[in-house]
């Protein structure tokens, strides 16, 4: 028996919207098979990872303190993805941008007020913005593939920030731990109501990217130039395109997206820079990308997905003791799944046995 | 032992899991596949070599181990990326993140525990040559069986009838298809093959190099050997050389770090992948070159029109 694919003549619109479901569906029964042979019940393991965090108000916002970033920084990818620009360098461009925009409350404590905070927000933009300029640069002046350099920079990154909070912008008073001095009042991104605990508006951000990224793909002349320099080069120049430019476009654009979650972060959710600032929102976000099928508004529901199996690890890792790193398989998983099922649009697929393979070609 | 001896054997320490790892990919790359998950792959093969060798109290047995690890990890970028036709980068990507995850899960309780190092070679006399003795006959046998491969990818693709038609297939999968050569079971051997390559490299690094488990123990080892490829211009002689180059950058960092030169650690520690960055750059700035020495199918789907 052999598999067999069968080009449909045209996307089948059927499976553009079914295939992410199918690919949850089966992340599900395989985390269930996994949770048993780990010894745990599945059920327990699914009402832990998917359900549990779900039910509770606070738990409920640190589910928006997670999807943001996510959010945020898949949507660019989505951009970046479509005009067939791989960064995958995101998680680097995050850090810078949590660099650049805490230059301010690190440096200059003394400063405060209400212009503060924008301006850490853009400064991390720009940060996040020039970082991811680097492969784009490359890319277009020498050849350069961008997937290696984008993702070299990213361990680059995270060693700059190393030495950041260990060395000069270590926190005098700070007992000689390896972080910054607190952020003052002023540069706490502030939560969406005073009366919420942990929601901040990190969320607010990534929904208008997500909205105003999505206009911009499907009204605009500028999201038809992206997708059609992303199917074919060459029709993007007959239709007068530059190819260069929408590299620095694609890249800088989800650079500035990444640097943005990065200060909304640190500002946010930890209030002062340390060694590791993510939890690998930067690779997390690719998975979240394609869930969402490339498409703005399906990242929303796929940044919240992937949010909660961060929430879902931690509940499951109290209550049934399993391990932290089963997040990381089931995301994967979750991956491998969505781009198999994505085959199912284009194709057909067909289990041939000899005898139908022979008649399938005529024989 | 003098200390430029000590120097080189480091250095050729430091090569031998990116020039295996590399080599695996050449061949992956020459079949006009490209896989991104070697970085997973190695992982997953550090982390099943280290606990072969704990489980079994024998370090070949995780050698082996770490090699089927690689392999049988491959099969699944095999089957997405050529049964049913997805897109490589993506697959690849999503390999390398589910065995950063997967391997530390596995690994988890062998976090901390003391590791089983893969003997050396000692040759009683000619181990004990000044200067080349130990370079020569003394080292483990991973780098021996590291030379041995580069020979062999050179004699397989260049010398031999298969290697021909492997070579064929990645630069022209459809005119290949068409002279009735199966494509897709090429490509499933090849890529086997890097995975298990990717996964000897990874049990290099659990069994020699640093004979214990640490979770994300590759630290972009796999990213460096796909750049070492590129940098190589898909030529085995060439990864040989790259990679010892970037042996050389890693302990010449190492060293500079012990002296203590005032220069911070970490700039020093992001040298190998800066220096992945520049060589990169100088490789591909000749586009006309790079055009000629690319795989001219590398990365695009097959699918058999029957």
């Amino acid at each position: 028996m052999r598999i067999e694919l069968v080009k449909r003549p045209q996307q089948s619109a059927l499976f553009s919207a079914l295939s992410p479901f199918i690919a949850l569906a089966l992340t599900l029964v395989a985390g269930a098979v996994m949770f048993s042979l780990l010894g745990k019940s599945p059920v327990d393991g699914i009402y832990y990872y998917f359900i549990d965090p779900l039910r509770e108000q606070w738990s409920l916002e640190a589910l928006t303190v997670k999807a943001a970033p996510l959010i945020l920084i898949a949507v660019g990818l989505a951009v970046c993805y479509s005009s067939n620009n791989w960064n995958i360098g995101a998680e680097g461009q995050f850090v810078i941008g949590g660099i650049t925009g805490s230059i301010l409350p690190v440096l200059v404590p003394q400063f405060q007020g209400p212009l503060l905070l924008p301006l850490m927000l853009v400064m991390g933009a720009i940060g996040g913005a020039l970082y991811a300029a680097i492969p784009a640069l490359l890319k277009t002046r020498f050849n350069t593939n961008e997937i290696l350099t984008s993702l070299m920079l990213v361990y680059v990154a995270q060693l700059f920030l190393d030495w950041l909070v260990r060395g000069a912008w270590r926190d005098p008073g700070g007992n000689n731990f390896p972080r910054t001095v607190t952020f003052g009042p002023d540069a706490v991104l502030p939560k969406i109501l005073p009366s919420q605990d942990t929601a901040n508006l990190g969320i607010v951000f990534a929904l208008l990217a997500a909205v105003i990224v999505w206009f911009l793909m499907g009204r605009t002349l500028k999201g038809f130039e992206v997708r059609v320099l992303g199917a074919s080069p060459r029709a993007g120049r007959f239709a007068g395109f530059s190819a260069s430019k929408m590299v620095f476009f694609a890249f800088m654009l989800s650079g500035a997206l990444a640097g943005l979650a990065g200060i909304s972060e640190v500002s946010g959710a930890i209030g002062y820079l340390q060694p590791t600032i993510s939890p690998g929102y930067g690779f997390t976000a690719i998975i979240v990308a394609f869930l969402g099928r490339l498409n703005p508004l399906g990242i929303i529901a796929a940044g919240l997905i992937l949010g909660l199996t961060y929430l879902g690890g931690e509940a499951a890792q109290i209550s049934l003791g399993l391990s932290d790193k089963v997040v990381r398989v089931f995301q994967g998983l979750l991956l491998f799944f969505v781009l198999g099922c994505d085959t199912l649009i284009h194709y057909r697929v067909r289990l041939a046995g000899f005898g139908a393979s022979k008649a399938a070609r005529g024989v | 032992m003098g200390i430029a001896e000590s120097i080189l054997l480091t250095i050729a320490t430091a090569a031998t899991p990116l020039l295996i790892a590399a080599l695996g990919e050449l061949v992956v790359e020459r079949s006009g596949v490209l896989n991104l998950g070697v970085e997973g792959m190695m992982v997953m093969g550090a982390v099943c070599g280290f606990a072969g060798a704990a489980l079994t109290g024998s370090a070949w047995l995780g050698v082996v181990a770490g090699i089927l690890a690689g392999a049988v990890f491959s099969l699944l970028f095999a089957f997405l990326t050529l049964s049913i036709a997805t897109n490589q980068v993506a697959t690849g990507l999503s390999l390398t993140i589910l065995g950063l995850g997967l391997s530390g899960m596995i690994g988890e309780s062998f976090v901390g525990s003391a590791g089983l190092r893969l003997p050396s070679l000692h040759l009683p006399g000619l181990s004990d040559i000044p200067l080349v003795g130990k370079l020569l006959f003394g080292q483990d046998p991973i780098f021996y069986m590291s030379i041995a491969l580069t020979a062999g990818v050179i004699w397989f693709l260049f010398r031999t009838r298969t290697g021909l038609t492997l070579r064929s297939i990645g630069d022209n999968h459809s005119s290949a298809h068409a002279l009735g050569i199966p494509v897709i079971r090429y490509r499933y051997l090849a890529v086997m093959f890097g995975g298990a390559c990717a996964g000897l490299a990874g049990a290099h690094l659990s069994l020699v190099y640093t004979p214990q488990w640490v979770e994300n123990m590759t630290a972009g080892r796999g990213w460096i050997a796909l750049a070492l490829v590129v940098f190589a211009s898909w030529r085995p002689l060439r990864v040989l050389a790259g990679a010892y180059l970037f042996g050389a950058v890693t302990i010449g960092q190492l060293h500079a770090q012990a002296l203590g030169l005032g220069i911070p650690s970490q700039l020093l520690s992001s040298l190998p992948y800066l220096a992945t960055v520049v060589v990169l750059v100088l490789i591909s700035r000749n586009r006309r070159l790079t055009m000629m020495n690319t795989p001219a199918s590398l990365g695009r789907a097959f699918v058999p029109d029957r």
